[in-house]
């Protein structure tokens, strides 16, 4: 099939919902057990651990299946990162997300999944993290434009 | 509802997660990072733009699937204030740029093609999670 621009958003979509589904149902979405499953000095909860292992599981079978294939259904290749180096910015960057998940119990997916849900704290952190997002990248977009020669503003 | 039942339940959801993101690569040949779907929301780009808008939309309406499909309400525990919660947001955004990913493209997509340096992340941050937690509940007392 050739890549097709809207069969990719309904399949983004379907993708949502299905992930979604799967947070839900795991109790990913819930901060306290999350917190309760970092806790490993406390009562710790360790059933979160295979919310991991049931999609690690799928997910190496699947992607070991699918990369033997020539293309996606609808698009015209596969897009993996590239980057292999494990550096300070990748670790700097896990430690920093790292301590936003443990102080609120939240990471993106299941923060998305219950931003609907009418908690003001959710709430709080969905837009807080979409300004982090954002204000990251635009702040590396203009250092980037300015270091090199100083001639676009 | 028995013992069993959380560990049951996180090993179906997690397959759940695992086959949506099978499904967005078969699909559409991305990998299923939330952070990284997010993060690229502000291109001018229309194809790239629509299909990530979609997949957030998925996810936001997923609470309304699940209650239609199961006719269960969806319930949470408040983990924190909103002072602590917008700090909070503002790290996990930040340090998900910093470090290209989260739980789902480094912990999950990552870890399942044997990446080191993903796998190296889902370490760190979970590392830095159970510290976090730690001080926070242990040291400051926190209530949550």
């Amino acid at each position: 099939m050739r890549t097709s621009y809207p069969l990719q958003v309904i399949s983004a979509a379907g993708a949502g919902l299905l992930f979604g589904q799967g947070l839900i149902i795991s109790r990913m979405i819930d901060p306290i057990k999350v917190m309760d499953f970092l806790d490993f000095s406390g009562d710790w909860d360790p059933s979160l651990a295979f919310v991991m292992l049931g999609a690690i599981l799928v997910t190496s079978i699947g992607y070991k299946i699918l990369f033997n294939t020539e293309r996606p259904l609808f698009a015209d290749l596969f897009r993996l990162p590239k980057a292999k180096n494990i550096d300070l910015r990748l670790l700097s960057g896990a430690v920093l997300f790292g301590i936003g998940w443990g102080l609120a119990g939240l990471c993106p997916g299941p923060a998305l999944v219950d931003s609907g849900l009418g908690l003001p704290s959710v709430l709080s952190f969905v837009i807080s993290m979409i300004i982090g997002i954002n204000g990251y990248r635009l702040f590396r977009a203009l250092s980037a434009k300015t270091k090199p020669q100083s001639n676009s503003e | 509802m028995n013992e069993l039942t959380p560990y049951l339940s996180a090993l179906l959801g997690g397959i759940y997660i695992g086959l949506a993101v099978v499904w967005l690569m078969w699909a559409n040949g991305r990998i299923a990072g939330i952070s990284g779907i997010l993060g690229g929301l502000l291109r001018l780009d229309k194809e790239e733009l629509a299909w990530r808008a979609a997949f957030v939309l998925g996810l936001l309406g997923s609470p309304w699937m699940y209650s239609l499909v199961t006719g269960e309400k969806i319930f949470i525990h408040d983990g924190t204030s909103v002072e602590t919660a917008i700090i909070a947001g503002l790290l996990v955004g930040v340090g998900t740029q910093i470090g290209s990913g989260c739980t789902s493209g480094h912990g999950v997509c990552g870890t399942s093609r044997l990446s080191a340096r993903s796998i190296t992340a889902t370490l760190t941050f979970t590392v830095a999670g159970a510290v976090t937690v730690y001080l926070a509940r242990h040291i400051f007392g926190a209530t949550a």
